[in-house]
């Protein structure tokens, strides 16, 4: 006897929705600035599998294609972001959002 | 051998036809920035800041008049507005207008550069790279007909302008501002583009025009998915444009980063936030607007009372007008609450005239800023007037067109929004907006007793002697003219935005 196991959309969607809370809430509850990056990553990918398996379920390609361009914008805010947290920390050894705080109104 | 020919062509690639002369603004701006990088990485060359001033200027000119002969074609009634590459790109009226809006902040911004940047020390053609490649995403997201080109053009702007704002390496303040931005947008752009998954499963496309078209002939049962995908889109843009309760970035930016880039910030950025945001809104979404137009109209009314308030109680005037410009978007929204093509008019307006006095204003607060550039405290204007006649002139102008007076051009913008608006029967929201001017109001007039009638107690130790540079009175005299000149006769930039109507134009 085989398990004949299908996975619906819903499901996919249900993970990615998921994925972008996980990403949302960590970005306002954590406070160093790696992990932060990680959740922004989680938060486009979760678009991206968003984008896939809605492409899949109507067999676009616009879908699957979208996550291409916006795999490369990610790497490129990647970067941009690191580049910047590491200008900040070398003047602050301590990684953490909380001790950027010269600016406050 | 020419079916030979074909039948070549049928079995290769499809590729979409590009109309070359349509993208020709942008097209030149980022074709400067990588030519400039280019030459200043291969060669030891160096540079001086005068040169590159006159470099951005000229490549931003060149945009400016490739613009010219597209918007007489798309005024032409016998070719109108189109599209090119399958309908990705829309040239149309709108498009057109907000890229002459955003050419000409780059030129005055970079004779700002050109000054400033050499007071905070951070000489070097990379600011320039950027601006120019900031802009060039500004055209895309004013011209992209499709989600994912707008989603492009969003992150070429926001990714030269999280580095412009951290440009500034030595000053704490810079490279807090540029973390903030960067984190903080970053996050918008998360749910922007969780929106736009959303709203491609809802529709089936990522093309505005199919979109549109869907949402015209399809009556959906379930609109949990659109409605959804509509609201983080708009949670995207909000943070964008800087919209309560999406503002907190704002004031420690604009307080921390190098002021021409500040001024860059508030005139151009915004203009191509509200540019995208009207497409995607008024034009895309136009059958759903009674389900936007309530959330546009509370952060409206969020944004216009907190941003004027707010910015009552600073003692920072680079935060003061980030406050202020929080305000400001809050008219700019009114406009794009009322949903109608005398909305958009309106909104393009504010945005055209706020781009002058946002920039001059920064360009008075740098030259008063001291040699460093980081004096921008409220009393560092403390009888301006008399030490620098003219410049404290200049400054009133601005001030008193931001906070809306007769016989300067902020008075029409604010008028033609809250016009708009009325004729959409918000009577509410007009209201509130009046109300707002007039709080904002308070806040000008503080900084002009500042200015006008608070004499100098102390006069300090050097004496502070202001030089206005060339570039700077140059352009501090563009901006005083314009504000003044459309105050009193707007006629001209009023028909221009009549024409500059956003549409949708399949390929």
């Amino acid at each position: 006897m085989t398990l004949a196991l299908t996975i619906g959309t819903e499901y996919y969607l249900a993970l990615s929705a998921l994925l972008f809370t996980i990403g949302a809430g960590g970005l306002l509850v954590r406070r160093n600035p790696l992990i932060m990056f990680m959740c922004i990553e989680l938060m486009l990918n979760a678009a991206n599998l968003a984008f896939v398996s809605f492409g899949k379920e109507m067999g676009d390609l616009g879908g699957q294609l979208s996550v291409l361009f916006v795999l490369v914008v990610a790497a490129a805010e990647v970067v941009i972001g690191l580049a910047i947290v590491v200008a900040v920390m070398r003047r602050r050894p301590k990684a953490s959002i909380d001790e950027v705080s010269v600016l406050r109104g | 051998m020419i079916q030979n020919m074909s039948f070549i062509a049928s079995n290769s690639l499809q590729t979409p036809s590009v109309s070359w002369s349509g993208l020709l603004p942008a097209i030149i701006l980022a074709a400067a920035a990588i030519l400039l990088l280019t030459i200043c990485s291969l060669t030891p060359i160096k540079i001086t800041n005068q040169q590159l001033t006159i470099y951005t200027c000229v490549a931003a000119v060149g945009s400016l008049v490739a613009t010219i002969p597209l918007w007489l074609r798309v005024q032409d009634e016998s070719r109108g507005p189109f599209s090119t590459i399958s309908g990705a790109f829309g040239i149309d009226g709108f498009s057109l207008f907000v890229t002459m809006l955003l050419t000409v902040s780059v030129i005055l911004v970079s004779c700002l550069a050109g000054v400033f940047l050499k007071s905070e020390d951070i000489e070097g053609p990379e600011s320039y790279v950027l601006l120019l490649l900031s802009a060039t995403g500004g055209i895309i997201m004013a011209g992209a007909n499709d989600f994912i080109i707008l989603f492009l053009g969003i992150e070429v702007l926001s990714i030269s302008a999280y580095v412009l704002a951290a440009m500034n390496l030595k000053r704490i303040q810079s490279q807090e501002a540029g973390l903030k931005y960067f984190v903080l947008g970053a996050f918008a752009s998360g749910f922007l583009l969780y929106g736009i998954a959303l709203l491609y499963g809802a529709t089936g496309s990522t093309e505005l025009t199919a979109i549109r078209n869907f949402l015209v002939d399809t009556e959906l049962t379930n609109d949990t998915l659109l409605l959804a995908g509509l609201a983080l889109i708009i949670v995207g843009f909000a943070f964008k444009v800087a919209a309560v309760p999406f503002h907190f970035w704002a004031p420690d930016v604009y307080q921390g980063a190098p002021t021409p880039f500040v001024a860059y910030m508030a005139s151009a950025i915004k203009a191509a936030g509200f540019a995208a945001m009207l497409r995607v809104l008024y034009v895309t979404f136009g059958q759903y607007r009674a389900d936007w137009q309530p959330v546009i109209y509370g952060i409206a009314i969020a944004t216009l009372l907190l941003g004027s308030l707010l910015a009552i109680v600073q003692t920072d005037l680079k935060r003061m007008l980030a406050y202020s410009s929080i305000s400001h978007a809050g008219y700019l929204l009114v406009g794009t609450q009322a949903a109608s093509d005398q909305g958009v008019a309106a909104v393009l307006f504010y945005l055209a005239t706020y781009a002058f006095m946002v920039i001059g204003s920064f360009a008075v607060i740098s030259l008063n800023s001291g040699p460093a550039g980081t004096e921008t405290d409220l009393n560092s204007v403390t009888g301006l007037a008399n030490r620098k006649p003219m410049l404290a002139i200049a400054f009133t102008v601005f001030l008193l067109g931001q906070a809306g007076i007769p016989l300067t051009s902020g008075f029409f913008a604010k008028f033609y929004v809250i016009e708009a608006v009325i004729e959409e029967e918000s009577f509410g929201l007009a209201i509130v907006a009046m109300l707002a001017a007039v709080i904002g109001a308070f806040l000008y007039l503080r900084i002009l007793v500042k200015i006008w009638l608070t004499n100098q107690e102390t006069v300090s130790e050097e004496g502070k002697m202001i030089v206005i540079p060339k570039q700077v009175s140059f352009v501090l005299t563009i901006a005083t003219i314009v504000t003044l000149f459309l105050g009193v006769w707007p006629e001209p930039l009023v028909e221009m935005v009549q024409r500059a109507v956003p549409v949708l134009m399949a390929s």
